[in-house]
């Protein structure tokens, strides 16, 4: 199911990212096509979690561009990311522990929410209604990814595979066009990463979000992404169909055929 | 009503109540949208359809079928959690003069199959991406399957399949059709019989493939009058959350609601059954004892956690009730000063506890299918709930025996019926006869022709009138053996008595042929997970838990508590459990170590953990083992483990006193 004409969503030229003496990242450059899922792979200490916190603002590069939906920019900013529908999850879970679930993903809706903070806090009349339009909103999320058992139990108590499935929900409630998953499936078993696959395929197809994401469970990047970008080294060594990067020598060697 | 249909009548004139479309065309009349029919869970929030409401979805969908081609008599195969479309899929299939077969939603691949396929379903109708998708792969070995309904369209957008159509387009294509012919539902319905077969309900099989129990309209419509008559039912409100695939839950949420003007909630996912039945309150509750053993199991845990004035409060309270269900139990009276502690025990914790459970509004709790531990059965009771044990089964249209109110005891099923002749063979089993039995086992004339004799249905139970007339179930005939010298013992009142223990989940009790009984287990996860947590015990999962060799001090404190009380009986006392292991994985259908509803299948466990077995009977410490475990997918993996063998102080006591 590759796109017929490829319209491009984001564009990442040149980046380089050091800290200190550290080349997090040398002059990657990859597209980012409407409505596919794109993975990125690669040895610990690749720069994959980097790629992501570039994309979202968090890290500024010191050289490159990063174009966003047309707008090219020298690093992107994390309020503006979000603004523009750029969502993500953790690698290590980022929930307010001690909320509920059906709260934590609420906060998910926070810039949606048009009304004055006076009249939210005095819950009248227009904060009321849309805080029903959001709700509505977050159940429907909240069913699609099946979650309707721990909506009121709060997160902290949560085994790990749920807490990751809360944190894509709140990802979700956002409505994002761009959704980054960082490792959605570290840690988790077999059942719950089949589970979470199957939720990863039904945004893609049901929204139609776009999603970058980070794993390293080769079957299911094979599996579920169209296109994957491997790094090694903060260099971007391959770029292509899973096939093609499946047979790429480079890739053997640096990554898939160790061990 | 004062029509009482007689499933023999079936030449009776056009448009009487004879089958279920047409009493749901009445209950409509009568109700319209001012009273539900279904209310479903959803978003968070009670969705409420109201029978008028209910009668235009089901109307659609009877006309959409058509288009398709159901004819009189075709088996529509229904797949799917508790929803009101799907039982309104069943109402237009049976208006249609089709025949709805319910699946188990949790079955693998191989058993949908067998009987899509055996049932020659033209049909199927389900509820999501999960159900469609076994469908998909089924296809080719079932040739007769022509279409594959599906209600909610998630993930199933880019599926190109042309035998694949929504619930929606279908409904769609029904309009058209009574654009043309506004009549045609009623017409149909109209040319219902009350010897037409209502449904179809395959048996979860202890032995053997499933048989496909046949059973007409003119059964259930009895029997739901009669149950209605017996327990004096009026406007009640259910909750459908058992199997589809199981008779009770048709005979409840179709065949009594209809009859009765029932409200039938469904909810919102099969994990929050419990926080939905809070919400509900329903009046008329069936559970198997397993679902009663959970929530029993949920108080206990819940009472650990709680401050300690809540605890203390709580087990002197309980204490009282459970003396005082015992007093009752022995009819002996109770006094005054009893009374009213049991008064004060409602106000501070009967009446919130059955509240925060969803139960304070009980009319009528049932529970069938397996026998329930004495204990669990008078914790119920004792809080105030009209707790029944009844006996029931599909082949019989469903009750056989049922307790009268005012006269409920913890070891017998009560009195049979009125509509049923019940009867005891020579040999002890339970023999029946009555007009809401089923008319025969689908495309199984031998199995039809062996269940019967002289007339009589064979229920394969062994058990006895009781002085009183109270029917007693023992257990099933081919199940009571012997042990090595004779003693009699029967396995599933044992296993009973140790799943009484909130830490024991599965038991299976060993013994036919054997010099003493000896036990396999499996520990309840939550209940023993929540036990170790509290004491920093860190595990993996279930096999390594298991494993802990301070679990199994924990077990064998239950199992000796077990074998002081069957010491106490002298029918008993000779089949204390001598040895016991904890197996390292959970009993599982997937396995086919159980079945769907949970019973134990002996001769199968028997021969895949016979290196166990023996082990048991030997002198043995421990004993390793590998075993495989299926997915609900159809792959298998291999776990292996070493497991310990415990003797229990009943058998230090025999060595000691050999």
């Amino acid at each position: 199911m590759s796109a017929a004409s490829p319209e491009k969503l984001l564009q990442v030229d040149n980046v380089s990212l050091s800290f200190g003496g550290v080349q997090a990242l040398s002059e990657v450059s990859f597209d980012v096509h409407r409505h596919e899922i794109l993975a990125i792979i690669g040895p610990n200490g690749a720069g994959k979690s980097s790629m992501l916190n570039v994309i979202n603002g968090f890290y500024h590069p010191q050289r490159g561009s990063i174009t966003y939906k047309g707008q090219t920019r020298k690093a992107m900013r994390p309020h503006l990311a979000a603004r523009q529908g750029i969502a993500r999850t953790f690698q290590n879970i980022a929930l307010f522990k001690g909320m509920t679930a059906l709260d934590n993903i609420m906060t998910g809706r926070n810039l949606k929410m048009k009304v004055g903070f006076l009249l939210q806090a005095l819950h009248l009349g227009p904060a009321r209604r849309e805080e029903i339009e959001h709700r509505l909103h977050v159940e429907r999320l909240i069913d699609f990814l099946e979650i309707e058992a721990i909506r009121k139990t709060p997160v902290g108590r949560l085994p790990y595979g749920m807490q990751k499935r809360v944190e894509l929900c709140r990802a979700l409630a956002m409505e994002p066009d761009l959704l980054l998953l960082d490792e959605p499936m570290a840690g988790m078993n077999v059942e719950e990463k089949e589970d979470m696959c199957r939720f990863i395929l039904d945004v893609n197809d049901e929204f139609g979000t776009t999603i970058i994401l980070i794993e390293h469970d080769m079957g299911v990047v094979m599996d579920i992404s169209n296109r994957v970008v491997v790094l090694d080294y903060g260099c971007k060594i391959a770029e292509g169909t899973p096939d093609e990067v499946r047979a790429n020598k480079q890739v053997i060697d640096a990554y898939l055929g160790v061990g | 009503m004062s029509t009482h249909p007689v499933p023999e009548d079936s030449g009776s004139p056009k448009g009487q109540l004879n089958t279920f479309p047409a009493m749901f065309m009445e209950a409509v009349r009568r109700y319209g949208d001012k009273r539900a029919f279904f209310q479903e869970k959803e978003y968070g929030i009670w969705q409420s359809y109201g029978w008028g409401e209910s009668l235009e979805n089901v109307r659609t969908l009877a006309a959409g079928l058509s288009t398709l081609g159901l004819k009189r008599g075709d088996k529509v195969c229904i797949v799917g959690d508790n929803r009101p479309h799907l039982y309104w899929g069943m109402l237009a299939t049976q208006a249609l003069g089709g025949v709805p077969v319910p699946l188990y939603q949790d079955s693998i691949e191989k058993e949908m199959a067998f009987i899509v396929d055996h049932a020659e379903a033209r049909f199927v109708l389900v509820e999501d991406q999960e159900q469609a998708d076994k469908m998909l792969s089924i296809k080719d070995t079932c040739p007769r399957l022509e279409w594959v309904i599906y209600k909610d369209p998630r993930g199933l957008r880019n599926y190109q399949e042309t035998y694949l159509l929504s619930y929606a387009a279908v409904q769609e294509a029904g309009r058209e059709l009574l654009k043309r012919t506004p009549g045609f539902f009623e017409d149909q319905v109209a040319r219902g019989r009350s010897d037409e077969l209502a449904v179809i309900c395959y048996t979860s099989g202890t032995t053997g493939v499933p048989k496909g129990v046949m059973l007409c309209h003119g059964n259930f419509i009895l029997s739901s009058h009669e149950l209605q008559k017996y327990e004096a039912l009026g406007n009640e409100s259910i909750m459908a959350y058992l199997p589809m695939a199981w008779v009770g839950d048709f005979f409840l949420s179709l065949g009594l609601a209809i009859v009765g003007g029932y409200t039938v909630n469904c909810p919102e996912s099969g994990s929050t059954v419990m926080q939905d039945l809070k919400e509900i309150g329903p009046t008329i509750f069936f559970g198997p004892p397993r679902i009663w053993e959970n929530l029993l199991t949920t108080v206990m845990i819940r009472m650990e956690d709680a401050s300690w004035i809540k605890r203390r409060m709580f087990h002197y309270f309980i204490g009282h009730a459970m003396r005082m269900q015992k007093k009752i139990n022995r009819h002996q009276k109770t006094g005054l000063g009893e009374r009213l502690l049991y008064q004060l025990g409602r106000l501070l914790v009967y009446g919130p506890l059955t509240d925060r459970l969803g139960l304070n509004r009980l009319k009528l709790a049932y529970t069938a299918g397996e026998a329930m531990g004495p204990d669990t059965f008078d914790f119920f009771r004792s809080l105030g709930i009209n707790l029944k044990q009844i006996y029931a089964m599909t082949e019989a249209g469903i009750f056989m025996a049922v307790p009268m109110n005012g006269d409920v005891r913890s070891d017998t099923n009560g009195p049979p019926v009125p509509w049923i002749d019940l009867k005891i063979s020579p040999s002890g089993e339970v023999l029946i006869r009555g007009p809401g039995m089923f008319t025969g086992y689908l495309k199984n004339e031998e199995a039809t022709q062996g269940a019967f004799q002289d007339g009589y249905f064979k229920t394969g139970d062994a058990g006895f009138l009781d002085k009183d007339g109270h029917l007693v179930i023992i257990d099933r005939v081919k199940d009571v053996s012997h042990l090595q010298d004779g003693t009699m013992f029967a396995p599933k009142f044992l296993e009973n008595k140790l799943k009484f223990s909130p830490y024991i989940k599965e038991a299976v009790a060993i013994g036919q042929a054997r010099p003493f009984v000896t036990a396999m287990l499996n520990i309840d996860l939550e209940a023993v997970g929540s036990w170790a947590e509290r004491r920093n015990i860190a595990f993996t999962g279930y096999t390594d838990l298991a494993q802990k060799s301070q679990v199994y001090e924990l077990v064998l404190a239950e199992v000796n508590k077990v074998n002081a009380s069957l010491a106490e009986e002298e029918r008993t006392q000779g089949t204390t459990i001598r040895r016991f292991l904890i197996l390292h994985k959970e009993l599982d259908p997937d396995d086919e170590e159980i079945t769907r509803t949970r019973k134990v299948r002996r001769g199968f466990i028997g021969e895949k953990y016979k290196a166990l077995i023996e082990a048991l009977y030997s002198d043995a410490t421990n004993v390793s083992t590998e075993a495989k475990v299926t997915f609900e997918d159809g792959r298998t993996a291999m776990v292996k483990a070493n497991l310990e063998i415990r003797n229990t102080a009943a058998d230090t006591g025999a060595r000691e006193g050999a």
